[in-house]
């Protein structure tokens, strides 16, 4: 048992062996550190202006990704590198993505510029990067970082800039090193910091998780924080007692049996969407609009469903998909059909002391046909109003048997199982054929109006995007159906993500 | 004219033409690199001095009109780390923060007039501290139903300040004459700034009194004098200083304020240094936005589309105050033209009063409001007629003998004719056309649009007073000089534009200009940087500072060397003395022992501007800038989805003081635009509570919005006509107008769905919006 945490900072290992549980990270650089150079803008991981880089050893190398440092606690940094603004000017002069910033004339007011230099920074560390890479993969890497002033169209060309040439700077040159005290910091160790009443704990294995969660059910489990950071900054909760699920072995495990693909709890949207994209593309184009590259890089899979929102963006398609969850506690272990999980607004089918270990989700068969579409105000970064999922079996033409599961339309994420029904040997070319499905939307859905979107918005929505599918499926090349996320780019290979 | 005429203050005009090495230059921004580095300090990240203080402001969470009849504080008080709490019996002066005619309590007494009023302020030892106490307070309420709604207020004939019109010509009996007439209405919505560094004041006690306030605002001098009002001390013991904002936009024109006077109220209280910065919800539900509108109008013309007449009302909605309601709704009236001449024309403005926060200045000032019923117009016509709508607004812009606008002022530098033509070649209109026409007849599902909307934007405060500045310029024996002046630098460069001024006139590079915080201690009376005229005229009063002291320089050195003064000139850090030269060091060592005044103040008026708002005549601005946009779009009519395609822009900034700036004012502003007419929704409950009170609710654009096709170019001035700083223009609001581009672009596509019916789209443009207007058409009889 470990009573600290240790991360590296600016080359050198901190230890902290006392601070609050929910202490976030921008609090400890601004407030405890005095490194002004990070900022805050909403407190709510929305603006990026808090952006920093987070270095963490994988596979023989070290990764770079961008995190919120507002809604991140200072604990889930333990046995990670920590890089701000401040840390990445050589001694030679400025870094290549700051001298491009000032090149390009990237910064107006400046307030949202070190985010932005972090964001590129951590893309700047990429090996597998584009030299420069495609517009597209620079916008989804800004998509957290909001700026008021430039029009990004100047950060954009010095990302170009910055980008053109494969990383090399001193963080490359000691990765090695870095590397080696990261793998130091990896020990086998549970981590337990505070008392009974108020801890930050972070057990290694699945067992001493259970064990731990079962002594103490009060308290809050904690995985990327991007939900329960807000509960922290916005909402005031008291949360005494944390419980990091990210040290966990085997917890992010990603695999592939062969029907169907596991996802384990606390992989990352990042680390998932490959093998989500790999079920359907229209997966993996939802997952990289779920909030920013830094929300993608802290957010769980097994958050996104825990938290039970009924705007969540990967239940509906995992619903639709047939998936299972995979809930384990210190006494037993059960798997659950996840649209069973769901149970009312605000409840879910979670035992005290339970947890959720992972999703088990069926890959498509033959004759199946899969479509997603996100719908919101802004396309990249913001939540749905409506978020629709179609699985379509189809036997000579027609179909034989519909999953379709909304989110957006009540109080969690839910199946339309009178549309599914009014489904069932129709030809999805024949709009004629539609009306009685299309009817029985009113019997599965009676949304609510709020600032997203009208009732009347969501169900009319809801209508079209079932007509949508139905087309794609038909056979409509989605170069006419869609404004974005049209599946022939991608299957062109213009690979969005890096 | 000749440039003397135009020149009432003596100030000669040789700075069109010539070899310049600082000005017209793109130099880059004075603090990039500490922006880049993290090494800019904006208040937040001052170091605090030992017993710094944090404050948190306190509201009433029941109610968006009403009253309460007791609070209680105790709960407040007793959370750990509290030291004390204000309300209004602890301002010692006026209980007031209006920036114009009252209306805006610091503490509430007992009116609730909008949900997020503040009525009390925790003082605590850490910010976490006082926000957690600020929202423990017990009210007991008399809730009154509140006005929320553009229609409300006109239900309920409430008002913050009286109506205001102007115009020209028997309007209706021109409107009953005219071959064709329509009516339309849109409503217009507001915008939040979304500054990324919100509100945020430091204030330090000092002796007898006096009080230094660092504020994030873009009007120090209020600041100074509210918070002296607040505190019951003269203007002198106040001092305000800012040196950078993390963005301004207007919404710390006079809403920094509060803040401000509030941090120094506790600063007075505790003698404790004492800090007060919105969280980021607090600082969306507390502070202004930019004004929504209702718009109609109804406009008479000929076969050709050309404007006959025109009534046009616009109904505000202000919120509960009238803050800088007058001037925003009189610009709102200012541009309803935009550059369009209506021979007949009468331009309404009611100024509503609702139970919502205090719209303020926005970039625009209301001018946007004006410009995008302007357009709207033009489009309806272009449906109507079935012309082309870039022929429609060609044969519409002002004009030889059309060139008088609804308030008077005759238009004399309407360059738009060039900028059109140029662009419409660029942007390759006439083709692109064709191509979006043939595009929606292929596809059923997405339709595209195009449209292509000029600007013509007038540069300086309508309120005449406030165009005047000062500037201090110091230079010390070492030959480097010390650079103050009365703007404030949120972002736009003004600071390095007015060092590129001063490095200019002195013939030095600019590394030796130190630019420094502005201050109501250095530069008194001040107006707030607004009205994009900071340059204009800012840099103009530092110019004079330095001709100022250039002349001793030059008298000095003429006498000295026996050269005669014309032959004596600064450049290349040289003084040139006919053929010879002498370092500049040199030059002001010699001075200084020759005791000559090395420092000096400058002082600017704009000249020219004789408005008079009683007669509604005279001339309320200098000049115009102008420019032209043309927006390419894709709508998906089954979901409202919208993508930008290409954005292709033309503007005019007279002769440019530095091109890189410039355009990135255009771009960032015309990107500003483009989100307050498609993603950026305001949304209020029946309750009166703003529900996008947080970026995870209200939608700024972010980087994949911005097409890859936007190409910004700077149209070829020969000058501005008037003796500005270097023939330059303003540039600060202009180009957000050009973002009534995307809008009309959407209208054309919706447009598309239905020929001869006008869409009934109002802004901003979410894809609900779209689909209704969407729906609206196909339901619509031809
Ligand atoms: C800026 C921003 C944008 C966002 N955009 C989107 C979006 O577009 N679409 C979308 O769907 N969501 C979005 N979200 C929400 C959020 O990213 C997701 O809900 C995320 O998946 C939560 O995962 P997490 O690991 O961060 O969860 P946490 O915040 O760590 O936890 C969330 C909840 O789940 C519980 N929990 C976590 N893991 C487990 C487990 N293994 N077993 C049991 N309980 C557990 C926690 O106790 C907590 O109640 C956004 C959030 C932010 C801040
Ligand atoms: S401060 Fe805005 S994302 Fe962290
Ligand atoms: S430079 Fe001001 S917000 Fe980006």
């Amino acid at each position: 048992m470990r009573d600290s945490v240790r991360f590296i900072r600016q080359g050198r290992v901190v230890e902290l062996k006392s601070f609050g549980p929910t202490e976030t990270l921008l609090d400890h650089l601004r407030l405890t550190e005095r490194a002004c150079g990070t900022k805050e803008g909403c407190n709510e991981g929305d603006c990026g202006a808090c952006t920093v880089a987070v270095g963490t050893h994988e596979d023989g190398k070290v990764v770079y990704r961008p995190v919120n440092a507002c809604i991140l606690f200072v604990g889930q940094l333990d046995g990670k590198e920590i890089v701000t603004v401040e840390d990445i000017a050589g001694s030679g002069g400025l870094h290549p993505v700051q001298q491009a910033m000032v090149d390009h004339h990237g910064s107006q007011c400046g307030f949202c510029t070190p985010g932005i230099v972090m964001s590129l920074f951590a893309l700047y560390q990429d090996a597998g990067r584009a030299t420069p890479p495609p517009r597209a993969v620079i916008d989804e890497w800004l998509s957290g970082n909001l700026c008021r002033c430039t029009g990004y169209r100047p950060i954009v060309e010095a990302a170009r800039t910055a980008l053109s040439a494969p990383p090399d700077d001193m963080f490359t040159r000691s990765a090695e090193a870095t590397g080696g005290v990261l793998q130091f910091l990896a020990d086998a160790e549970d981590v337990f910091v505070g008392t009974d009443q108020r801890f930050f704990a972070a057990p290694r294995s699945v067992e001493a998780l259970a064990a731990l969660y079962e002594r103490h059910p009060d308290a809050t489990l904690v995985a990327g924080a991007t939900d329960v950071g807000l509960w922290i900054t916005k909402q005031f909760r008291p949360v005494e007692k944390v419980i990091h699920l990210g040290r966990v072995d085997g917890l992010d495990r990603i695999e592939d049996v062969g029907p169907a693909v596991i996802i384990g709890a606390t992989a990352t949207y990042e680390a998932a969407t490959d093998a989500l994209a790999g079920i359907d593309p229209d997966i993996g184009a939802v997952v990289r609009r779920i909030g920013s590259r830094q929300v993608r890089a802290s957010g769980t899979i097994g958050g996104n469903i825990a938290n039970g929102s009924p705007i969540g963006d990967t239940p509906p398609m995992l619903i639709a998909l047939g998936a299972t969850l995979e809930l384990v506690s210190a006494k037993a272990n059960r798997a659950v059909p996840l649209e069973d999980f769901f149970i009312a607004y605000g409840r879910q089918d979670r035992q005290p002391g339970e947890f959720v270990a992972g999703v088990l989700v069926p890959k498509l068969k033959a004759g199946q046909v899969f479509r997603a579409y996100k719908i919101s105000k802004r396309f990249d970064q913001d939540i749905s109003a409506v978020m629709g999922a179609f699985l379509f079996t189809l036997a000579d033409g027609v179909i034989t048997e519909a999953r379709i599961a909304f989110g957006g339309l009540a109080g969690t994420p839910k199946r339309a199982a009178a549309v599914e029904a009014r489904l069932i040997g129709v030809a999805p070319g024949s709009a004629a054929a539609w009306s009685p499905a299309m009817e029985a939307f009113a019997e599965d859905f009676q949304p609510l109006t709020d600032m997203r979107a009208s009732a009347h918005y969501r169900l009319e929505t809801a209508r079209a995007l079932l007509g949508k599918a139905l087309l794609e499926t038909a056979g409509a090349p989605t170069t006419r159906t869609r404004v974005i996320g049209q599946r022939e780019a991608r299957q062109e290979g213009a690979h969005v993500g890096a | 004219m000749s440039a003397l005429e135009s020149d009432p203050d003596g100030l000669r005009d040789d700075s069109q033409e010539g070899v310049f090495s600082v000005v017209r230059q793109p130099v880059r921004h004075d603090s990039a690199v500490k922006h880049v580095t993290g090494q800019a300090i904006y208040i937040d990240d001052m170091r605090e001095p030992e017993g710094t203080l944090h404050v948190a402001p306190g509201f009433c969470r029941q109610i968006a009109r009403g009253r309460f009849t007791a609070v209680d504080l105790d709960p407040v008080r007793a959370f750990p780390g509290v030291v004390t709490v204000l309300t209004a019996a602890d301002v010692p002066g006026v209980n007031d923060c209006s920036p114009s005619i009252g209306g805006d309590p610091i503490f509430s007494e007992g009116v609730v007039e909008f949900w997020g009023q503040v009525v009390f302020a925790v003082v605590a030892t850490t910010r976490d501290a006082a926000r957690r106490a600020a929202t423990l307070a017990r009210f007991e309420v008399v809730t009154e139903t509140p006005a929320i709604t553009v229609a409300d207020a006109r239900a309920a004939d409430i008002h913050v300040l009286p109506e205001y019109r102007f115009g020209r010509g028997d309007v209706e009996a021109v409107l009953a004459d005219s071959p064709k007439r329509l009516d339309g209405r849109m409503v217009i919505g507001g915008q939040e700034h979304f500054y990324l560094e919100g509100q945020i004041a430091f204030a330090l006690p000092g002796e007898d009194g006096d009080m230094h306030v660092h504020s994030s605002t873009q009007h120090p001098t209020e600041v100074q004098h509210l918070v002296a009002k607040a505190l019951a001390v003269p203007d002198a013991a106040v001092t305000a200083e800012v040196r950078r904002m993390g963005g301004g936009f207007g919404g710390k024109e006079s809403q920094a304020s509060q803040w401000a006077v509030i941090a120094a109220l506790a600063a007075a209280k505790t003698r404790r240094p004492c800090k007060l910065r919105l969280d980021r919800d607090d600082d969306m539900v507390m502070t202004g936005k930019r004004h929504d509108d209702v718009a109609e109008f109804a406009v008479g013309y000929d076969a050709d589309g050309r404007v006959t007449a025109t009534r046009m009302d616009f109904y505000a909605r202000c919120g509960y105050s009238a803050d800088l309601s007058l001037g925003v709704n009189d610009r709102t009236m200012f541009h309803a033209d935009n550059a369009y001449f209506y021979p007949a024309v009468r331009i309404l403005s009611q100024r509503l009063k609702t139970n919502t926060v205090s719209n303020t200045a926005f970039r625009g000032f209301g001018g946007p409001q004006g410009v995008l019923a302007a357009e709207r117009m033009m489009d309806a016509i272009a449906v109507e007629t079935g012309l082309d709508p870039l022929e429609v607004r060609k044969r519409n812009i002002y004009g030889p003998d059309r060139d008088v606008t609804p308030y008077g002022m005759k238009v004399e530098d309407n360059v738009l004719p060039e900028i059109i033509a140029e662009l419409e070649r660029t942007s390759d209109y006439a083709a692109r056309r064709a191509e979006v026409k043939a595009f929606n007849s292929r596809n059923r599902i997405l339709k595209k649009g195009l449209a292509f909307t000029p600007l013509k934007f007038g540069i300086s405060f309508t309120l005449v007073h406030l165009n005047q500045a000062g500037a201090l310029v110091h230079v010390y024996t070492d030959g480097s000089v010390h650079l103050n002046h009365g703007g404030t630098e949120m972002g736009q460069g003004l600071n390095t534009k007015v060092a590129q001024v001063v490095a200019e006139e002195f013939g030095l590079t600019l590394d030796r200009v130190k630019i420094t915080a502005t201050t109501t201690g250095k530069v008194p009376n001040t107006a707030p940087t607004a009205a994009s005229s900071g340059t204009d005229i800012n840099g103009m009063a530092a110019q004079i500072a330095c001709r100022q002291i250039k002349a001793r320089l030059v008298a000095f050195v003429a006498n000295e060397f026996g050269t005669p003064e014309d032959q004596i000139a600064f450049r290349d850090g040289q003084v040139i003395i006919g053929n010879g030269s002498v370092p500049f060091t040199e030059v002001v060592k010699k001075a200084f022992i020759a005791r000559i005044q090395l420092s000096s103040a400058g002082y600017y008026k704009t000249p020219k501007i004789t408005w008079n708002r009683d007669r509604a005549e005279g001339r309320p601005f200098l000049y115009f800038a102008y420019g032209a946009a043309c927006s390419e779009v894709t709508i998906d009519t089954m979901t409202g989805e919208m993508k930008v395609d290409r954005v292709d822009i033309l503007h005019d900034v007279g002769k440019s003081l530095n091109p890189a700036i410039d355009i990135g004012q255009i771009e960032g502003g015309f990107v500003q635009g483009m989100g307050w007419v498609t993603t950026e929704e305001l949304w209020w409950d029946d309750k009166g509570r703003l529900r996008t009170h947080a970026p995870s609710t209200y939608k700024i654009p972010c980087a994949s919005d911005v097409p890859d096709a936007f190409n910004v170019a700077l149209y070829d001035s020969p000058g501005n006509r008037e003796i500005t700083i270097f023939r330059s223009k303003a540039v600060g609001e202009p180009p957000l107008m050009l973002a009534a581009s995307v809008f009309s672009a959407v209208f054309d596509a919706v447009a598309s769905l239905k020929p001869g019916v006008i869409p009934p789209l109002d802004a901003p443009a979410t894809p609900e919006a779209i689909m209704r207007a969407v729906t609206a058409m196909r339901r619509a009889e031809v």
